[in-house]
Order: C-alpha cells, then structure tokens, then sequence
C-alpha cells in the first residue's frame, strides 16, 4: 500500500484547486468528491494541502530518529 | 460582452458567457457593491489570459502593466534571492487579485507569479484601472479595503521573518513528536506543526528545508527523519 494524501471527503467541497496543482495525476473527482489514486509518482510536494481552502486535504509526515 | 483591449497576446481568449463573467465579478471584492449595469460596463475592460502550469506570469523587476484576478486554479507569488532561494509571499486563489500594489504604484513588479496549474486570468491595464478608478469611486473604497487585508498579511510575514525563532518551535516539536522505541508513532502536516509553532505554513516548509540543508533531518516521502538528534536539540534550546 503507498501512503498517499489523506482527503476528509465531508469537508471537500470539490472546487478541484488541488487536482490544478498536482503534477502527477495523483487525484481524482469522484462524484464531485476529490478522491487520491495510489502512485509512486507523487513525490510528497504537500501543494495539494496547501492550496485546499477548506483543510480537507492532509499531507502527514511520520516523525522518526535514524538508529 | 467582455473584450480584448488591446492587441491579443498568446493565451488571451475573448469571453463569451455574459452571465457567467458577471457572477465572477460580482465575487470579487474589488467590484463588491457594484449593479449588473456598472460590472456590465467593467467587463468591457476586462480581457482573459490562459495560462499553462509552470508558466511565469509575471516576472518581478518588469514594469507593472496590468492586475489579475484569478477565475481558475492558483498562482504562486515569489521573490527569488539572488542565491536562488524562492520565498512564496502567497498562493492566489479563485477571485483573489495580484500584482495591485506595483499597478497602483506605478512602479515595477514586486514579485514574480508563476501558474500551479492550468490558471484562467481575468486582467485589467493600468490605463484601463485609472479610468475605472475616475469613474467609480466605490472602486477606490474596495481597493483600499484590499490593500488593507494584503498589507496586514505581509505584516505578519515580515513578522514571523524578522522575530520569530520559528526553527528553534519547529526543532522542539520535532523532537516532541519522534516516535520512540516503544513503537509509538506520531503523524503530523505542516498546518499542524505551523499552528503548534504559531505561524504560516509557509514558514514550516522554508524551516524543514533550512533543517535538511543543515544536515539535521532528512525529508523522505511522507517521513521526517531526524538525522542529528544533538543539533537539534540545541537548536530547540533543549539541554541533553
């Protein structure tokens, strides 16, 4: 499974702006619902969560010490 | 009908859905107020751009010969150092404007804006804003109450550059938030950590790679490892 951006689907109100911006065809609008399609080639950029103006889009990062 | 008013540039589209164009407009805070017959008779001085991802629109330095409104998609508005270094100073959203201040001005481009992704602009010239401005005073009121909104946002950006120690918040939350050996994991986003760190996300981005370049953490794809743990931890102000 690849982690991909994480969509609250009740607060997307499917204007598309992260679609506009993502340079790897990463998501989608199902039903006028964004929707995330696995892929390797998103490379994590965030501007998706960036550019939503209702905060449904969420780009975590795992936080972790190298051994 | 809206229309070109001037000679048509490559991407300049001539509009032709009256209804469509006045729903825009009558969003725009700019025309905020105004009746169907005035925004009418606005349109006529409106032209519209298309613009590709990746393009520049406007290139900082160039005089300043029109402002846009954005219909579609989103713009970045950057200054780039002379080391090459880009700051975004703000990403334009549907109905929000750039590049006012050097129109009204009448100076050069503060900034350079660049299309996310496939953009539509409305633009009006800086002759045909002087006219607008002659015509409707109302205009003047909204533009003053726009000016207002952008100069408090660039306050707090100044803000946040000059005084806030917003690596140092950033280090501590870091480390707050490693996940340790008992296999507990923590998920943050940058709005998360910039709202922990009280600033703009945008300055998170600008921390994480300051922290990268210094060698004390690796960003990965959906991780953040934390390669010098000693840095920054003195970096957090936090002893061992």
């Amino acid at each position: 499974m690849i982690e991909m951006p994480v969509i609250d689907q009740a607060k997307c109100n499917g204007c598309g702006l992260c679609i506009s911006v993502c340079s790897c065809q990463a998501l989608v609008l199902v039903g006028n619902v964004v929707t995330a399609v696995e892929t390797t080639d998103c490379g994590w950029c965030t501007l998706c969560e960036a550019v939503c103006p209702t905060g449904a889009i969420r780009c975590l990062y795992e936080i972790v010490i190298e051994e | 009908m809206f229309c070109l008013c001037a000679a048509p540039e490559r991407g300049d589209i001539i509009l032709d859905n009256m209804a469509v164009e006045v729903e825009f407009l009558k969003s725009i805070p700019y025309f905020a107020g105004f009746s169907p017959a005035e925004l009418d008779s606005i349109g006529k001085r409106i032209f519209e751009k298309v613009v590709a991802r990746g393009e520049i629109i406007l290139f900082e330095g160039e005089p300043a010969r029109e402002l846009y409104f954005v219909v579609s998609g989103v713009v970045k508005v950057f200054k780039t150092s002379a080391e090459g270094k880009e700051q975004i100073l703000q990403l334009i959203r549907p109905g929000e404007s750039f590049n006012d201040v050097p129109v009204f001005g009448g100076g050069s481009n503060l900034a350079s804006a660049e299309a996310m992704g496939p953009v539509v602009l409305y633009g009006i010239r800086k002759s045909d804003l002087e006219i607008m401005l002659r015509d409707y005073p109302r205009l003047a009121q909204n533009v003053i109450q726009v000016l207002s909104q952008r100069i408090e946002h660039l306050v707090s950006l100044v803000e946040d550059l000059s005084f806030r120690h917003v690596t140092g918040r950033l280090a501590k939350i870091l480390l707050e938030y490693a996940g340790d050996k008992s296999g507990e994991r923590h998920w943050l986003t940058q709005q998360d950590m910039a709202a922990m760190a009280g600033t703009a996300r945008e300055m998170i981005g600008r921390s994480l790679k300051f922290l990268e370049e210094e060698g004390v953490v690796r960003l990965e794809r959906h991780r953040i490892v934390i390669k010098d743990k000693k840095a920054l931890k003195e970096m957090a102000g936090m002893a061992d």
